[in-house]
């Protein structure tokens, strides 16, 4: 506790505790705003391009795309809860430098923003799980992991929004992440079709974004059909997700201390 | 002062404190204490180095040189233990907006790991103390300037701080307002607060500080008691005389010939004395304009720091 390079597991929390009671008083538009999205694209893409599809590796489009769905939720919530919603605290509202005033350290205030956009991005993702029953798909008790997969996710989105937040000089910085990094992910990561169907180097370069081990993983998880080699693929993305939290902590470091 | 440490307990102690953003030397290598139960003033001009001095203080800014004990631990190894007993109200309002007053508040304790139920009383406690009782369920967009103001020291005080750093705390309030501040200060000195207070509003200081240490550029001009400083540094009184050259020139030989120190201004004189003078009075009587009053701490800054505009 004496020690300025500790962190403390409260003071993390306390910075969580603070985003949450902005968050409930706006719960409704950010619910909204946060699923309209990939709702609107299992509705159109599931049950209407979905009619004119085949069945993908043994399922309808719509059971293949809904996982992916949720994974994609997890990290546009995670991702713009950290860019937009973090860059308005370090920057308009200086939040930040009224937290730094108190014994919370830069680190903890990291972790606690990367917690915070992964807890907004899991809600998302998990509301999209339960949703599903109301368009006839039925997990199976694998599903149970899923929130934790797609917590371990959110703090990757978060982690890697955070880092731009610690870069950026103002708001249109974050299109060169949401054009750049976050769309193609949603577009290419396998949610829409499978990866396999394509070229070879090309599926060698989409197994390494971020986002497709977390839809392949989704998948699994969801239906229960478990492939070989998924241990690993988990492995990797909470090595992404410590990766990332630990570069967010130390460029938000630079920014703010001189 | 060799036995300063049995006398009292000091608070902060630099030595030597330096801070270099790239070619910008803004602290040259600063000393000073802050004494248990004392207000000490900061002054200086604007990019004197007195808010870098604050930061380094909480960790904000890397110190680049030398040695900064806070509560005896130094800085910025024990920054967390020492920032449980430090309460800041920055210059720049950072408010939280998201909040209401009283969530404002509790919030802020949070950070300081108050537990929720003393936090309430104590926020309740503070409202009433700077008059904001009635705010409690505003937004801060709602505040006026002063509101504001008293809200960012209430909340400075959630925690029950040893040292309370205040940076500029009335800037751009009006009288009542700051007397409100003033006033609130006071009371917070009387019950053994020790106040670190920096402004460039030298009645302000005056008020307030029991030693004053004057920056200028990065550097510490003077440092003592105020009103030691202004009769040691200024002189007892000032005459602001408004004179034609040829009057000025025989005001000056007369001021010489009594040992007082005068000054030219585009329009005229001043005269710092450091006793009365009777043939002074007589040769200043035939100015069109002229004015007598006690020596201030406004005096002595602009002696110290020049009456030119010089931020860097």
């Amino acid at each position: 506790m004496s020690q300025a390079t500790g962190i403390t597991v409260l003071n993390v929390l306390r910075v969580v505790q603070r985003n949450a009671r902005v968050w409930w008083k706006y719960k409704v538009p950010s619910l909204v705003g946060n699923l309209g999205q990939p709702l609107l694209f299992l509705v159109a893409f599931g049950f209407g391009l979905g009619q004119q599809i085949d069945t993908i590796a043994g399922l309808t489009y719509l059971q293949f795309i809904a996982p992916g769905l949720s994974a994609s939720a997890v990290m546009y919530s995670a991702a713009f809860e950290a860019t937009y919603g973090s860059y308005t605290r370090l920057s308009t509202q200086s939040t930040f430098e009224g937290i730094l005033m108190t014994p919370i350290t830069v680190e903890e205030l990291a972790l606690g923003e990367v917690l915070w956009g992964a807890l907004k991005g899991l809600l998302s993702g998990l509301i999209m799980i339960v949703v599903m029953p109301f368009f006839g798909l039925w997990p199976s008790l694998w599903v149970i992991c899923l929130p934790l997969l797609l917590f371990v996710a959110g703090i990757l989105f978060a982690a890697l929004g955070l880092i731009m937040t610690a870069l950026a000089t103002n708001y249109d910085f974050f299109n060169y992440f949401v054009s750049l990094i976050i769309t193609p992910l949603f577009l290419f990561s396998g949610i829409f079709f499978a990866i396999e169907n394509l070229p070879t180097p090309t599926q060698a370069v989409l197994r390494f974004v971020p986002l497709a081990p977390v839809v392949d993983l989704a998948r699994m998880f969801c239906y229960g059909t478990m492939q070989p080699g998924w241990p690993v693929q988990v492995g990797t993305i909470v090595l992404l997700a410590a990766a990332a939290s630990w570069l967010a902590a130390i460029l938000l470091r630079r920014r703010l201390i001189k | 002062m060799n036995s300063t440490n049995t006398q009292y307990s000091l608070i902060v102690e630099a030595r030597g404190l330096a801070k270099a953003f790239g070619v910008r030397q803004a602290l040259k290598g600063i000393d000073f204490d802050i004494r248990q139960g004392e207000c000490f003033g900061f002054l200086g001009p604007n990019g004197a180095g007195k808010t870098t001095t604050i930061q380094i203080i909480l960790g904000l800014v890397e110190k680049s040189a030398g040695e900064l004990l806070v509560f005896g631990q130094r800085v910025p190894d024990h920054l967390k233990s020492i920032k449980v007993q430090v309460g800041v109200v920055p210059q720049h309002d950072n408010l939280d907006t998201d909040l209401t007053v009283f969530e404002n508040l509790l919030t802020y304790a949070s950070y300081y790991q108050l537990p929720r139920h003393e936090a309430a009383v104590r926020a309740t406690e503070l409202l009433k103390f700077f008059a904001l009782d009635n705010r409690r369920r505003d937004y801060i967009r709602q505040l006026s300037g002063g509101q504001r103001r008293r809200l960012l020291l209430a909340r400075a005080m959630m925690h029950r701080p040893q040292l309370l750093i205040l940076d500029e705390p009335t800037v751009g309030l009006d009288p009542q307002a700051r007397h409100l501040i003033w006033q609130r200060l006071k009371s917070l000195r009387e019950q053994g607060v020790t106040m670190m207070l920096t402004s460039h509003y030298m009645d302000e200081v005056a008020r307030l500080s029991d030693r004053i240490l004057v920056m200028d550029q990065g550097q510490v001009v003077a440092q003592g008691e105020p009103k030691q400083m202004v009769s040691d540094l200024v002189g007892l009184d000032v005459f602001e005389v408004v004179c034609t050259d040829d009057e000025c020139l025989l005001l000056e030989v007369v001021a010489a010939d009594c040992h007082a120190r005068t000054e030219r201004t585009p329009d005229g004189l001043y005269i710092y004395t450091s006793k009365d003078c009777a043939e002074l009075d007589r040769a200043i009587r035939p100015c069109s304009q002229w004015l007598r009053r006690p020596a201030n701490l406004e005096d002595l800054f602009i002696q110290l720091t020049g009456r030119t505009l010089h931020e860097s």
